[in-house]
């Protein structure tokens, strides 16, 4: 069902969360949580910032965009291609 | 040392609701009690189910497993899944696929649920029928396809023995076949109905370590498409797992007739008493009962766990293997070599190496009958 991209080394251009994965906010926790068949991963504040932009339709300079002017810092476009490499590695994104 | 401070106590993440021990199937390997006859007729109601979903919910449950026994047997079960949906559980079905047929899969999906996890008891149609002792292969396999058809997520699970184990490569193609996205090859834990069968079940180290190569070469081979997990066997390790992720820290399951469990199979216990949903609220069972308390810390542990420095990786490993081997829940689990019964284990595996002509016994409600006469 899942499609692989076909360059699986690099990071798609408008990242998807893959559909088994649910990303969701929980209060007993106190953080963003994924969700997928018998598993939950606890994101940390700023993997969450980057997950929660992936939708699909954002491009990856616009997610890069929006965290620089949200969190008022500049640069970030190595942290979050680095993170989303990561995530594609992990298998969460299309 | 003792955390068994309530302050220390973490939420329960993880709950199991095994809706019924009814069960179409008659595995010889059934972790569920083999006493279980015992529980018919007292299953909770519709509307205990979903107070129990929304308490476990407030205190910060987000997986949510629907099993059993057969969870389809409920006719309430889209009913559950809509109300846990409404919650924000991520739901998990764990089911032989008897009775998931396309409209009550479609009916599920409208519901909200999010994966289904389909049992196989082998890649032949021999194998699968004789273990379950019931025709389901081609059942399983259609049951396969609905659940790709309707995008669900699909994890196949199969349960290893020494029946199956020679041939995994079999068992990993036809995960690959039906679209699996996660294969559970789940060596048999010697609980419930798997404990009786125990002899006829015990791989030998050879066939274990021959089906680990085999897995690996697939890894290699099949990269993401497929995500095959080896749970591995621990009567064959030297150091116990960490069983539940420690008594009362994460997991919480609910049997059938309502007794909170730390463990699906703690009942393997006798000296403790459960505390049943219908008494006490799910609140009071995590963190007060006497039950869910007995095994957290490490104040209860007893040499050579007490002050090993292990002790809270493993948390002294399976309190129900403890009760099993040793006749006392309070042991280190004899999986660990530093265990003064970890022989019990070795004899165990021994034993099976040259089993008596001993007949399985299916798990079926005559024989759970039988063992409640203490036949």
């Amino acid at each position: 069902m899942n499609n692989t991209p076909s360059n699986a080394s690099t990071t798609p251009e408008q990242p998807r969360l893959r559909p088994m994965f649910r990303l969701q906010w929980e209060e007993v926790q106190q953080s963003w949580v994924m969700l997928f068949p018998e598993g939950m991963i606890r994101l940390n504040p700023s993997a969450a910032e980057i997950m929660r932009r992936c939708d699909g339709d954002r491009t990856v300079d616009q997610i890069v965009g929006e965290l620089e002017q949200t969190f008022n810092m500049t640069a970030l476009a190595p942290e979050v291609q680095a993170f989303l490499a990561h995530a594609r590695e992990k298998g969460w994104l299309t | 040392m003792n955390t068994t401070d309530p302050a220390a106590v973490p939420p329960p993440l993880w709950l199991l609701a095994e809706l019924t021990y009814r069960c179409p199937l008659h595995c010889v390997f059934c972790s569920n009690p083999v006493d279980y006859a015992r529980t018919h007729g007292s299953e909770l109601s519709t509307a205990q189910w979903c107070d129990v979903l929304t308490q476990a919910r407030a205190l910060g449950a987000a997986q949510l497993g629907f099993s059993g026994g057969e969870p389809m047997l409920r006719d309430d079960l889209e009913a559950l899944v809509a109300h846990a949906h409404e919650l924000g559980y991520y739901i998990n079905l764990i089911t032989s696929g008897v009775g998931l047929n396309r409209e009550r899969i479609g009916a599920l999906k409208a519901a909200g649920l999010d994966h289904i996890q389909l049992s196989f008891q082998d890649s032949t149609r021999e194998l699968n029928d004789f273990l379950s002792s019931t025709r389901t292969f081609e059942l399983k396999r259609r049951v396969a396809d609905l659940i790709k058809e309707h995008g669900y997520p699909m994890v196949m699970n199969c349960v290893l023995h020494r029946y199956n184990l020679p041939h995994v490569d079999k068992i990993i193609d036809l995960a690959l076949e039906l679209g699996a996205d996660y294969l559970e090859l789940a060596n048999t834990q010697y609980y419930g109905w798997a404990w009786l069968n125990r002899a006829a079940l015990m791989p030998t180290a050879q066939q274990l370590a021959e089906a680990e190569g085999v897995v690996a070469r697939y890894r290699e081979r099949i990269g993401k498409r497929c995500q095959i997990l080896f749970v591995v066997p621990d009567y064959f390790e030297q150091r116990p797992k960490a069983c539940m992720n420690g008594w009362g820290r994460v997991f919480m399951a609910i049997a059938p007739d309502g007794t909170a469990l730390p463990c699906h199979s703690a009942r393997t216990i006798p000296d403790l008493e459960f505390p049943r949903v219908d008494q006490h609220s799910l609140r009071h069972i995590w963190y007060e009962s006497a039950a869910f308390n007995a095994f957290r810390g490490d104040a209860w542990m007893r040499e050579p766990c007490r002050n090993c420095d292990e002790r809270h990786r493993d948390f002294g490993g399976c309190r129900c293997q403890a009760q099993l081997l040793t006749g006392d829940a309070r042991q280190a689990d004899p999986v660990c070599s530093l265990s003064p019964h970890h022989g019990t284990v070795e004899q165990h595996i021994t034993l099976a190496r040259k089993p008596k002509e001993q007949p399985l016994v299916f798990r079926n409600d005559s024989n759970s009958r039988l063992s409640l006469r203490g036949g």
